[in-house]
């Protein structure tokens, strides 16, 4: 084993924060902060970031003092990635992940279907990487202390929350005893038992499954390619389902179904692993797979549950994360929904504490995030009723699309074994511009941006999504009158928000970005004169064939809930 | 409703006796679960040809109404 590589990365699992006093618990009265976040984890600490970025100041309460036990959420999607990006950390995480995008299914000891997330090129970010949670909590928690915008309190356990009209008040507990402080933003991130959600008196609703499984995390030398492996009723596992991943430093992540009748705290033990992990390798086609030596680094006996709360907003508390919603881990929904909620929340609150819009913009952020937690639910719930058939007939179908799919395309694609991450699009969102104009392609209003590869007019490669302001982008189809059209376009945001306006166009065209592979005319159906409008956090909210100031005037007054 | 998406329940198989007859000898010598197998895959392969979920949708509504 190469344990030289492993020693030389940074620890961050036994990485410490040391809990230091804050001059809140020194004052009489409790000090008020605009902005508090509890739960230093992927959400939270994506939600800081962002709020930081955009110049607001954000208390991070953490009851801990360590990163994420374990690797917990190892897969990170597309847009999470992209996300990243625009927080200062996706390169870390891309350099250190183990990206891939071809995921195999097996049924029995055969493989019946392989497919790949990513079929289409143009895209900077993979489909996913791999990447333990501590790595992920990690990189965000060392930009967060880049920003002087945010204060993050290590061993600040909030144990009590009283809602005002205008504020909440917080007792927070420490080993110097407890305090309390004011938020007028209180933003829960502090995952599924959330203790800000008990404190308001609230409950998620949904389905609890029937099933047990065994993650193991198992560190050995393979030369195994960088891939998503799924069994349905192996050999080696008769009857349940087995997940094969790779996560970075030589770690693999293998979950073994156990079915409801497994004993928990027996299954966890390394003498009922090792024999279960053995019998995986030996089962391996490839010689030095059968023969790898292995060391287990952790383990973790779990059930899931498909749920979520009635209203992510109450009042002047809003919920993002697993503290909302909880999915099964079969999509990889649940880190990376959590992420795309931070996102959505960031701008609207960042906008209604510069006052340039008002607090019913946080509406849409509980409509538009609730609708993409039903989204991820149902796929979820679909994926896992397909993994742990709930009745005989189900299993009698289940194993019917098995055994066709082996022979008969059509069947694989009812082959379930996760419908992998992907973000919703708000089509049914109360700050869409409804289209006037017949636009083909995906980027429909709501639709989350996606990629294209430009070059700039001097020649130099580029990717579009780094080219979005901080704030509403206008991709504007190069035309005989572009720059007119623009400098009008611009001075109509006057005043209402912040306005980018990137021009696109063939090779030959005097646009600012040469849409060198047609990516971006395809995509987004942006012809000569044609304008897409995006907000903040990237999600298309109106197109026009033919902008004027009037309507881009009205669309920005609609998604900033003006109107 | 739409013809291409309306459920065929007149008579439409172009040999009723002759398709009986196969669908009965393809379970010949099969135990109870094996034939609830091959159907599973038969409704499988059928759905797939219909294609439209509209019409399936009818079907599956049908199939349920005459028990």
């Amino acid at each position: 084993m190469d344990t030289a590589v492993v020693n030389a990365t940074v620890d961050y699992q036994s990485m410490v924060f040391p809990y230091r006093r804050s001059p809140d618990q020194d004052s009489a009265a409790p000090v008020r902060h605009p902005v508090v976040v509890v739960g230093a984890g992927p959400v939270g600490l994506s939600l800081a970031i962002d709020l930081a970025q955009r110049g607001q100041r954000v208390v991070l309460l953490d009851n801990d003092d360590r990163l994420s036990t374990g690797s917990r959420a190892i897969c990170f999607a597309k847009r999470t990635l992209e996300i990243f990006d625009r927080l200062g950390v996706g390169e870390r995480m891309v350099a250190k992940g183990v990206s891939w995008n071809l995921g195999r299914v097996f049924f029995h000891d055969q493989q019946v279907y392989e497919f790949d997330l990513l079929p289409e090129h143009g895209h900077e970010r993979p489909a996913f990487i791999n990447l333990q949670q501590y790595y992920v909590e990690g990189y965000l928690a060392e930009r967060a202390a880049e920003l002087p915008l945010i204060e993050l309190r290590w061993k600040h356990k909030v144990v009590g929350v009283e809602t005002r009209a205008d504020h909440a008040r917080l007792s927070v507990e420490t080993p110097d005893g407890t305090y309390r402080v004011d938020a007028d933003w209180l933003i829960a991130c502090d995952g599924s038992r959330s203790s800000v959600r008990q404190l308001i008196g609230q409950e998620t609703h949904g389905r609890t499954f029937k099933d047990r499984f065994l993650i193991a995390d198992v560190r050995m030398a393979a030369d195994f390619p960088a891939e998503r492996w799924f069994w349905f009723d192996p050999p080696f596992h008769p009857g349940q389902s087995v997940l094969l991943h790779r996560q970075p430093d030589g770690v693999w992540r293998i979950d073994f179904q156990l079915g409801w009748d497994a004993n928990p705290d027996e299954e966890k033990k390394p003498e009922h692993i090792v024999p279960r992990v053995k019998a995986l390798l030996a089962a391996s086609s490839n010689p030095a797979l059968r023969n790898a030596e292995f060391t287990l680094e952790w383990a973790s006996v779990y059930t899931f549950s498909c749920l979520r709360m009635d209203a992510f907003r109450h009042g002047r508390v809003l919920f993002a994360g697993d503290s909302a919603h909880g999915v099964s881990p079969f999509g990889a929904r649940g880190a990376n929904s959590g992420v795309q909620d931070a996102e959505n929340l960031a701008w609207k609150l960042s906008a209604v504490l510069q006052g340039t819009a008002s607090d019913t913009l946080l509406d849409s952020y509980a409509a538009e995030r609730e609708y993409a937690a039903d989204e991820n639910i149902l796929n979820s719930t679909r994926a896992t009723d397909f993994i742990t058939p709930k009745s005989e007939i189900s299993r009698i179908f289940r194993d019917a699309v098995l055994q066709l799919s082996r022979d008969h395309a059509f069947a694989r694609t009812l082959v379930n074994s996760g419908r992998l991450s992907m973000p919703a699009t708000l089509r049914g969102s109360a700050l869409n511009t409804p289209d006037r104009d017949a636009f083909a392609g995906r980027m429909v209003p709501g639709a989350p941006a996606v990629d294209a590869p430009l070059r700039s007019a001097d020649g130099r490669a580029a990717w579009l999504l780094h080219q979005l302001g901080d704030g509403f982008t206008l991709l504007l189809g190069a035309g005989p009158d572009a720059a007119r059209i623009a400098d009008e376009l611009r001075a109509a945001a006057q005043g209402l928000a912040s306005l980018t306006v990137l021009t696109l166009g063939a090779q030959g065209s005097d646009a600012a970005w040469i849409d060198a592979e047609g990516c971006v005319a395809q995509r987004y159906d942006l012809q000569p004169g044609s304008a897409v409008l995006l907000r903040p956090d990237q999600h298309v909210c109106a197109r026009w064939r033919r902008p004027d100031g009037d309507a881009l005037r009205a669309a920005l007054r609609r998604s900033l809930a003006l109107s | 409703m739409n013809a291409d998406h309306a459920l065929i329940t007149a008579p439409h198989l172009d040999a009723p006796d002759d398709f009986y007859e196969a669908l009965i000898d393809a379970h010949r010598g099969l135990d109870a679960a094996q034939s609830q197998a091959l159907n599973a895959r038969l409704v499988l392969l059928l759905a797939n040809h219909i294609g439209s979920f509209a019409v399936l949708r009818e079907a599956l509504k049908a199939a349920r109404d005459s028990a």
